[in-house]
């Protein structure tokens, strides 16, 4: 591997013949080329987030100097270092605010809130999904009336949906009148948190289920023939056969979800409204604490969630193997470098965008 | 389609033709295509019911806007005109949102193209490394970016020197880039590598140059990709709200999203959840019409690669 940039400069490589890589003529030694195609968006990207999350970190350990009393407002010119005091405050802060979890400091709540969120969106996502997709497999006709359909709800802007949801939730809506109860879902109750689940649950499902969908069709038909002559049951199909085969697939969806719902802001802002402890999730916190001055805590929480989702995704790309890149995993794939089929084969990263920026 | 009855030597009627292309199921497998139909549509239900109550929300009268009426009785339009109204500055938040949505688009892709062939289609040391970084790129969370830039684009205490650009496009566009590009950069390496390298190949035997090779032979070929990427990257910026909020405070310069998250009604502190909802249509039935029309591309776009 990695012997690709071995031989520089023979750009066109009119060559072919005693080459110990692969046939692709083309593409041999042609690094600085690439090195040149890619610069914009390496650039781009350097500067849009690499640079920012440089001086969020940084900005991290500081403070603007306004004293402890962040309800002056009065800006008293430049910052102060503070070493870790950011990051202290989150077990020292005597910030007490009441939610689902009882009485804890802000920055908890917030955390046990996203976790939570995410942990019940995400399970119910795969399983609503995955039912789906198994669903639409069996499906001869229609499919495409299905897809149409599927999409409706990944085409609304999230704050919208949020906003529908919040009309349907309302204390005299429809969700209450079908119910026939009385809950005031969107008055920052238990009740609130059900609904957040509810509105994410509807929206991202649909998607999962499309994707799932896209891996269930490679699953060869001659597979499922093989195994009903051995005998197998329905649920012995689903569980040995459909579960592993679809599990690449399904894996990256779900990570890229469990991503997006660590990272919720619209819904609840759109639906329950922000400093609503009950449904505050850390980008709501660190939001709010960045636009009422005190950019030192934001950005501390802000580089906490960051540091919180690199963790769960390399828990699910070691412990559950996500092949996030698309070099592993596929059987007709090689190792990476050593050919052109190396690159990144999964846009499903669209996903995560895509299934609704919260 | 040439089917065996168009040769009458072979002794196999049409009926025992069509019979044999549509051998009888049995009934077990029969119930089961029934249940398949009765789940599809529980999905289509279960999709579009939430956004049919928006739709039928939007047409009640604005006085009825909490109204739980499965159809609006009478049905109006007003909610549509009040969307409209002078306060609301709808309209042109709707420009401001095509004006950001779009550039975000073109800068990505012309960015995306690129980075994309080279990914796809380059050897290089250290490609790992930076699909890595584009990965990486796309999952962190937005809102580590607001701390400092909020600072920086208000030209607070350490960065007097910055321009101050609270109310710009510019606040949204460039930010936003930090999402729209890793999209477009893994979409594009996807629908580049589904080309054959022999294309190229044929096009510099017949004395183009690799960019002249990219130019006018893979780039027409990969329109389709890049137009998908171009709609799922557009809507995307369209959706985008958190920057927005952010950045974006006075009403001249929201974009849709904001503007709608922050409707107030003539009649004061009630919620006037009919123009709410008719705003709300409003913005996504253009991208709901997008959708449908190609919502093959789309699909394919979002799940290329990842399973072929």
């Amino acid at each position: 591997m990695a012997t690709a940039t071995a031989g520089p400069r023979s750009v066109p490589a009119t060559d072919g013949d005693g080459h110990k890589h692969k046939k692709n003529a083309l593409s041999d030694g042609q690094g600085r080329l690439a090195w040149i195609l890619l610069a914009p968006t390496l650039i781009v990207i350097a500067v849009v987030a690499g640079i920012p999350v440089i001086m969020s970190i940084r900005e991290s350990f500081f403070q603007t100097n306004t004293g402890v009393d962040p309800n002056t407002g009065l800006i008293a010119g430049g910052e102060t270092f503070v070493g870790l005091q950011n990051f202290t405050n989150i077990f020292t802060s005597q910030d007490l605010v009441l939610g689902n979890f009882g009485s804890m400091n802000r920055f908890w709540n917030a955390f046990l809130n996203t976790t939570f969120l995410t942990i019940v969106c995400v399970i119910l996502e795969t399983i609503l999904g995955v039912a789906m997709a198994l669903i639409m497999a069996k499906a001869f006709r229609g499919r495409g009336l299905v897809r149409a359909g599927i999409l409706v709800p990944w085409a609304i802007p999230t704050i919208v949906s949020a906003l529908m949801w919040k009309l349907i939730f309302d204390s005299s809506g429809v969700a209450n009148r079908i119910l026939g109860r009385e809950i005031l879902w969107l008055a920052d109750t238990g009740a609130s948190f059900w609904a957040i689940v509810i509105a994410d649950t509807w929206k991202t499902a649909a998607f999962i289920g499309l994707l799932t969908l896209a891996g269930l069709q490679t699953i060869p038909a001659e597979v499922y023939e093989a195994a009903k002559v051995d005998g197998a049951t329905t649920w012995q199909q689903f569980v040995r056969i459909t579960l592993p085969m679809v599990k690449p697939t399904l894996v990256v969806a779900v990570l890229f979800r469990t991503l997006d719902t660590l990272r919720m802001f619209d819904l609840p802002y759109g639906m329950v409204g922000a400093g609503k402890y009950r449904v505050e999730t850390l980008s709501i916190f660190a939001y709010q604490e960045a636009t009422q001055s005190r950019y030192g805590p934001a950005a501390a929480y802000a580089i906490i969630l960051f540091l919180y989702v690199l963790l769960v995704a390399f828990l699910f790309v070691r412990i559950l193997g996500a092949d996030v890149i698309g070099d592993s995993g596929m059987p007709k794939k090689k190792k990476k470098k050593k050919g052109e089929d190396g690159g990144p084969a999964q846009p499903v990263a669209a996903l995560e965008q895509i299934g609704g920026a919260h | 389609m040439s089917t065996a009855t168009e040769v009458p030597e072979v002794h196999t009627t049409r009926e025992e033709v069509e019979k044999l292309a549509h051998p009888k199921r049995p009934a077990r497998q029969r119930v089961g295509v029934v249940l398949s139909y009765v789940g599809m549509a529980a999905i289509v239900v279960y999709c579009i019911i939430p956004f049919y109550w928006m739709v039928v929300s939007s047409l009640r009268l604005p006085t009825e806007g909490r109204s739980t009426e499965f159809i609006p009785s009478p049905a109006s339009l007003e909610n549509f005109q009040a969307v409209f109204a002078a306060q609301n500055n709808f309209g042109r938040s709707l420009i401001n949102s095509l004006i950001v949505a779009g550039t975000t688009t073109i800068l990505t892709l012309l960015f995306g193209i690129v980075g994309a062939y080279a990914l796809a289609r380059l050897r290089f040391r250290g490609k790992g490394l930076v699909l890595w970084l584009i990965m990486a790129c796309s999952m962190f969370p937005l809102v580590v970016l607001l701390p400092p830039l909020l600072k920086m684009f208000s030209s607070t205490e350490p960065f007097t020197w910055f321009p101050y650009w609270i109310n710009t496009y510019q606040s949204v566009i460039i930010p936003g880039l930090s999402f729209g590009l890793p999209l477009a950069v893994w979409n594009l390496t996807a629908f580049f590598k589904q080309l054959p390298v022999e294309l190229e190949q044929a096009a510099m035997v017949d004395g183009c140059t690799p960019g002249v090779a990219f130019r006018k032979v893979i780039l027409p070929l990969a329109a389709p990709g890049v137009f998908t990427t171009a709609i799922i990257v557009f809507i995307g910026a369209w959706n985008e709200f958190l920057l927005a909020l952010t950045f974006l405070q006075e009403p001249s310069r929201q974009t849709a999203t904001v503007a709608i998250s922050k409707f107030t009604g003539t009649t004061g502190f009630d919620t006037p959840y009919g123009t709410i909802m008719a705003a709300g249509v409003v913005v996504t039935v253009p991208l709901l019409l997008a959708v449908l029309v190609f919502q093959r591309r789309i699909v394919a776009g979002l799940t290329a690669g990842g399973v072929k």
